[in-house]
């Protein structure tokens, strides 16, 4: 049957409430991630068919406890449960309830209700309700506040046909109002109802109590809200408590009436007795220790397969390519600039998606509120908060999925530093640098039989990048001016088996992220570089084939040797190779020659594009696999000095380089977007490249 | 000194009499703290700060700067 009616339905509900799973059962993979017009909050919304000629549009607000937000995420539910002009204005409400917590999201249900929408009551996790031994008299409950209620278990999908029945039936605004009216408020209030015709108290209510986060009201309005609510005496915090306090003893009523059974007070035993473990004073720190570890293992061992295929894979795509397109300025540009650009976006999808595969299960399990209680009052030390370990651990993969998930951190100096911090974590597009020159100079040898030196080496560098992001986190602490109160104030929710789809929906969620936001810079800054890499002065690029001819004539080249020898003249020569020569006595003191310089350039697409850009360099050909490239570069004389090229002065100078650069448009693109201006952004690379440069240089004329 | 939550040990019950500080306690009075509530407190982090509490059958952390703005009497 065709469908004959579009719903615009919201979830709602607080964290922890199971609102994701439910949201997920609802739509399934009929989900979308988008912004709200304007800000930066991600706007997850996804389609489901709620009876034969019933489809609903369902969007998942941030999880929140009450109408009055907390963090920039939460802003974003009382504006759009408030204007009933938007985009976003949904025709029904489902009020996602956590059952073993009734009281508190109850608090939420009473607030939609006075807003006058139509809402209804879901209340999930009744599994574990019932297990605590609560037994509700769910009718009385719908009953005393005219809304129907569905019980739900969603992570089995238990009541969502229940649920979607009722979303699509005559759903009426509930009758009660549970706070209309308080003493000496009442005339501001009414004064704002009247002047933007409301039809609910509780709106105008709102519109006093947070213009400023309304963003539908223009300036002048706010004005007048504001005007109003100074002189009518309106005091936001005084009347807020009030309000709360109000609805909590209307939820107490409601309750008494409904609860025939109260849930055991031992039921949480399970949870209390691994708290007691995992927050130990020792053991908890000892016990994260292994996990980040296992974690950081695992994500390297099972990504290398993946890996390997894919940069094969794109290898081989671009030198079928070059064979079979004709030649031509545009084939080249798609078989050497833009599949090369694509395949290395893709590279990184396996180490992204492993590791927010477990950073995904941390946080279903419960465990990650643990870590964040654990580590609150160290970061604190360094102008971090406990919020801030779940983006550091992020940025482990990639730092563009990491900064956005600081949005959960509420202070803004708190979420500032860990925005600014996070690069200086070593990526996944560090580790083929990484990779590669620690190769060349660190010997494969064991110390005691069995730390490997060069794995302890790149253990050394990935914490070099942790403790440089905690110093310089501290140094920011003095720069950065408080401006707002800070709240930490958390729920611990009880530890749960994660559910395995959930997980699923996060993986594919931040890596689509990765792709969409970093992909789409990587591969214009790869098309831009790969211009000047591959063009320069016409007469010069023209006479590369001659020169290098009556170069090596004395020399037996191979058909493939003499076109490898073409391309490295020719990238000498183009215009990165011109910046690279131009750049060279500026690197020069970090122990860097112009060949470096170009590589360091070329960087800026992907941190990773250094070693195809040394390769091409070389002239290795860009196919070749890490040992012939080591083994090249091993080989390679300083012409001033006679001496190898590499030493381990300079090796260990573009080591450290490349773990403090700031080498990633996309980074500087998001940050940009994250604090809303080029300040913060620009600060972070002139910081970092600084930071980059003297440390490279110390170390180079340390150890030369 | 007042007794707060901050000076509460583990495993010790109290009832909220009322919190110092009116832009944070509205935020407490979200979570659940109401003055006449039981709270208990839980457990501290290792280095003793956040902490750990129920409240009414909520488990809630806090920092110690926060839990000492509640009151309570035991």
């Amino acid at each position: 049957m065709a469908v004959e009616r579009r719903l615009r339905i919201a979830l709602v509900g607080k964290p922890n409430s199971g609102k994701s799973s439910l949201f997920n059962a609802l739509t399934g993979l009929k989900q979308k991630i988008g912004n709200f017009p304007g800000i930066t909050v991600d706007k997850r919304t996804g389609s489901c068919q709620l009876n034969d000629y019933t489809e609903a549009d369902i969007i998942d607000l941030p999880g929140i406890y009450s109408l009055y937000p907390r963090t920039l995420d939460e802003k974003i539910v009382v504006e759009i449960l408030t204007n009933k002009k938007g985009p976003d204005f949904p025709d029904r409400i489902a009020v996602i309830a956590d059952a073993t917590n009734l009281r508190n999201c109850l608090l939420l249900l009473t607030q939609v209700i006075d807003l006058g929408l139509p809402v209804v009551l879901g209340l999930n996790m009744m599994d574990l309700a019932a297990k605590s031994g609560l037994s509700l008299d769910v009718k009385k409950l719908s009953a005393l506040f005219d809304v129907p209620v569905v019980m739900l278990n969603a992570r089995q999908g238990f009541g969502i046909d229940e649920l979607k029945r009722q979303l699509a039936g005559d759903l009426k605004p509930s009758g009660k109002r549970i706070f209309d009216t308080l003493n000496g408020m009442g005339s501001a209030v009414d004064a704002v109802k009247e002047h933007f015709k409301l039809s609910s108290f509780y709106e105008a209510f709102q519109y006093l109590q947070q213009p400023d986060n309304l963003k539908f009201l223009s300036g002048q309005e706010k004005d007048f809200i504001k005007r109003v609510a100074s002189e009518h005496s309106f005091f936001p915090h005084k009347y807020q408590g009030a309000e709360t306090i109000h609805r909590y003893g209307y939820i107490q009523e409601v309750l008494d009436a409904v609860v025939v059974k109260s849930a055991k007070q031992n039921w949480k035993v399970g949870t209390n007795r691994l708290d007691q473990i995992l927050t130990h004073r020792i053991w908890g720190y000892v016990i994260f220790l292994v996990i980040l570890f296992s974690i950081f293992q695992s994500v390297f061992a099972l990504a290398q397969l993946p890996m390997d295929a894919i940069d094969r894979g794109f290898a081989d795509l671009s030198a079928w390519l070059n064979a079979r397109l004709p030649s031509g300025p545009l084939f080249e540009l798609i078989s050497n600039g833009i599949v090369p650009g694509i395949g290395g976006i893709i590279i990184f999808i396996p180490q992204i998606a492993i590791l927010f595969a477990f950073i995904s299960m941390l946080e279903e399990s419960g465990y990650m509120s643990r870590v964040v209680f654990l580590m609150d009052k160290v970061m604190r030390h360094f102008g971090l908060s406990g919020r801030s370990v779940v983006p550091l651990m992020s940025g482990l993969a990639c730092a563009i999925p990491a900064i956005m998930a600081t949005r959960t951190i509420e202070n803004w100096k708190e979420r500032l530093i860990t925005i600014f911090v996070t690069p200086l974590m070593s990526c996944s597009a560090r580790l083929p640098v990484f990779a590669i020159l620690v190769a060349l100079i660190i010997p494969d040898k064991r110390v005691f039989g069995l730390i490997g030196l060069q794995g302890a080496a790149l253990m050394g560098l990935y914490l070099l990048g942790f403790i440089a992001a905690l110093l310089s986190a501290l140094l920011l602490k003095s720069f950065v001016k408080n401006t707002e109160r800070s709240f930490f104030i958390m729920e611990m929710p009880t530890y749960k088996v994660p559910k395995w789809s959930n997980v699923g929906f996060t993986i594919v969620e931040k890596t689509k992220t990765f792709v969409l936001q970093a992909g789409k810079i990587i591969i214009a800054v790869s098309i831009i570089l790969w211009v000047l890499a591959s063009y320069g002065p016409k007469e010069v690029m023209n006479q590369a084939r001659q020169v290098v001819r009556e170069q090596t004539t004395n020399e037996q080249l191979t058909e493939e040797q003499f076109e490898n020898r073409v391309a490295a003249y020719k990238l000498e020569h183009s215009y990165a190779g011109t910046i690279g020569k131009f750049m060279a006595p500026v690197i020069k003191p970090l122990g860097f020659d112009w060949k470096i310089g170009i590589a360091l350039i070329t960087s800026f697409a992907a941190r990773e594009v250094f070693v195809s850009t040394i390769a091409t360099i070389y002239s290795l050909g860009s196919a070749e696999d890490n040992v012939t490239i080591r083994n090249r570069l091993k080989d390679e004389i300083n012409p001033e000095t006679g001496q190898p090229q590499f030493t381990p002065a300079v090796g260990f100078s573009l080591l450290i380089f490349y773990v403090f650069a700031m080498q990633c448009m996309s980074t500087l693109a998001i940050v940009k977007r994250e604090t809303k201006g080029w300040k913060w952004p620009l600060l972070q690379l002139f910081y970092m490249s600084g930071l980059a440069y003297t440390s490279a240089f110390i170390v180079f004329q340390l150890l030369s | 000194m007042d007794k707060t939550v901050a000076t509460m040990k583990p495993g010790e019950a109290a009832v909220i009499a009322g919190f110092s500080d009116e832009p944070l306690s509205v935020k407490l009075l979200e979570m659940g703290f109401l003055p006449g509530n039981v709270v208990v407190f839980n457990f501290a982090a290792p280095l003793g700060d956040p902490v750990c509490v129920n409240i009414s059958g909520f488990d809630v952390s806090l920092r110690l700067e926060e839990a000492a703005t509640i009151s309570v009497i035991d």
